[in-house]
């Protein structure tokens, strides 16, 4: 049970990921690398900040501010420098490794012995394992609540419209280029943010903690698609906490399995392109079909 | 009477530069457009119409010319200024809508252009009773769909959007490129029709490209023909008034 409660912390923490991401992979529709050296980059902010004096809150939401600006140059190389998408994402993410170590100070820093938001007082009435779950679903709410707001008001719709077609929303005046940069830099930010609170619930940061994070953040996407089909565009932000979660969930049933976590890495890929390639296996499989067949036969 | 809108002033735009296969697309192109003005745009292929209009939206940099609104250099603008006083209608019913958005969004989107789009919320329920009125001017059923995506909607009606988004806000100037060129011939009629009536109504100045000889015939008062870069005929009025069909096949025999 203890278990069950811990994956939905984990999943409620990590699905800002989630979120973050949705804003470049689904709406504008590019894969943004960036996140795996603004993950990293938003834990080591945060855990140096704490180190050195600043309140747990103070440097979470620095941390927010510093992957925003990791975004800013993606987004600035991408659109002004017109590099592809992928590469400029790739060329951050790398020098992020370095300004990550430069921050830490060395590969590995601990939060031992310091204040962290899962440290507040009030957290300690809670049964184990529900400070995770009461902490990640109010900062859920929070930044999806936000996220839907935003996309609601003219300036979102317009970066919805960029992602939607581009020679339309510059006939309309938009400025697309702004628009990109404006959602690099709003989802790194939020990744950045992701990675602060995931290291100040594990304690520690470290450079090599950013490593497969896009394919996580991936899943939870993917998976609250596939998981709850045709939503409408706020429903399917929620689905991205929910697959979240679900994702926390196959990966606690993996380890049951008996599988290292040394193989999370793997099986997360291998989870995520399964769940890629499910419209291709209907299509070959008839999988509707059958199951409807199935169904039949048992009524 | 009517003032200068738009002047193109010696436009040149070439391709395949310091190579010697050099090509002018635009070959010193002038054209004034005045107030009011409702242009067809004729040329055969490569005749550089669309060139004409990516270089009046400001899509395409030139190679040397000038563009002057109402006086003013607009030369360097980017697009989005452009777009300002810009309204623009695809040939491909693809390019004029966001695909995954409503119809009702799509609406409000272009009732923003040119305007600052702000964190303030978009308020799209209150805009519902007049996109009704407005859509179902169109008399294409678009009215019962508004909260479609543009994505599921047919070609003609995608279209007639299109128009509707261009047009919804006044401007200055509208650039119609073969808009009616992918649909079957009845509902390009239709759409024709439309644009007839709401270029007049709101007294839009306009330039429509057209591969109809008979469209280019009814409709405006204005005829221009491209060729190789340049405008070779333009006709006004009680002049193009008097035009017919086989006067143009001639014109054209002599200039190919």
């Amino acid at each position: 049970m203890s278990l069950m409660v811990s994956a939905i912390g984990q999943g409620l923490l990590w699905a800002v990921l989630g979120v973050g991401l949705f804003l470049t992979f689904r709406i504008l529709d590019f894969a943004d690398m960036t996140v795996e050296g603004t993950f990293p980059l938003g834990a080591a902010v945060c855990v140096a900040g704490i180190s050195h004096g600043l309140s747990p809150l103070a440097a979470t939401l620095l941390a927010f501010v510093i992957g925003s600006l990791a975004g800013l140059m993606t987004g600035l190389l991408y659109t002004k420098g017109h590099i592809p998408i992928l590469l400029a994402g790739i060329l951050v993410m790398t020098a992020c490794y370095s300004i990550n170590l430069r921050i830490l100070g060395r590969a590995n820093l601990s939060l031992l012995g310091q204040k962290t938001l899962f440290k507040l007082p009030f957290l300690k009435s809670l049964p184990p394992y529900f400070d995770g779950v009461f902490l990640g679903a109010v900062i859920m709410i929070l930044v999806t609540s936000l996220v839907i707001y935003f996309l609601q008001t003219d300036l979102g719709q317009a970066f919805i419209a960029t992602g939607d077609n581009q020679t339309m929303a510059r006939s309309l005046s938009i400025n697309t280029d702004r628009m990109k940069i404006l959602g690099l830099m709003v989802s790194n930010g939020l990744i950045a943010f992701g990675g602060a609170l995931v290291a100040q619930n594990n304690g520690y940061a470290d450079v090599n903690m950013g490593i497969g994070i896009i394919v996580i953040a991936l899943a939870s996407i993917i998976i609250g698609e596939v998981a709850f089909g045709e939503l409408t565009l706020n429903q399917r932000l929620v689905a991205v906490t929910l697959g979240s979660i679900l994702y926390r969930f196959v990966l606690l049933l993996v380890l049951k399995l008996g599988f290292n976590a040394n193989d999370l890495n793997l099986l997360s890929a291998i989870v995520l392109a399964l769940c890629m390639m499910l419209p291709v296996f209907e299509q070959h499989l008839h999988l509707k079909h059958l199951l409807k067949r199935g169904l039949d036969r048992n009524v | 009477m009517s003032k200068p809108l738009l002047e193109l002033q010696d436009l040149v735009v070439k391709v395949n530069r310091q190579t010697n296969e050099e090509l002018r697309i635009l070959d010193d192109l002038n054209l004034t457009i005045n107030q009011g003005d409702f242009i067809t745009v004729l040329g055969s292929n490569g005749a550089g119409k669309s060139t004409l209009f990516n270089a009046i939206a400001g899509d395409l940099a030139l190679s040397s010319g000038q563009i002057k609104l109402h006086g003013n250099d607009v030369t360097h603008d980017s697009v989005e200024k452009r777009t300002r006083f810009l309204g623009r209608v695809f040939q491909d019913p693809k390019l004029g809508t966001a695909p995954r958005m409503t119809v009702a969004e799509n609406l409000l989107l272009a009732e923003r252009r040119g305007q600052r789009r702000g964190l303030r919320p978009r308020h799209l329920k209150q805009q519902h009773q007049r996109y009704q009125e407005l859509t179902a001017a169109m008399g294409n059923g678009l009215e019962q769909r508004l909260d479609t995506p543009t994505g599921n909607l047919s070609g003609g009606q995608r279209q007639a959007l299109s128009f509707l988004m261009a047009t919804i806000r006044r401007p200055e100037l509208l650039l119609l490129d073969e808009h009616t060129a992918a649909l079957d011939p009845q509902t390009s009629q239709s759409l024709m029709t439309l644009t007839e009536q709401r270029v007049s109504q709101a007294q839009l100045t306009c330039l429509m490209i057209t591969h109809h000889l008979e469209d280019a015939l009814t409709y405006g008062n204005r005829l221009i023909v491209l060729h190789q870069g340049r405008i070779t005929f333009d006709v006004t009025g009680a002049a193009k008034q008097a035009l017919t069909k086989e006067q143009l096949y001639q014109f054209f025999a002599t200039i190919d």
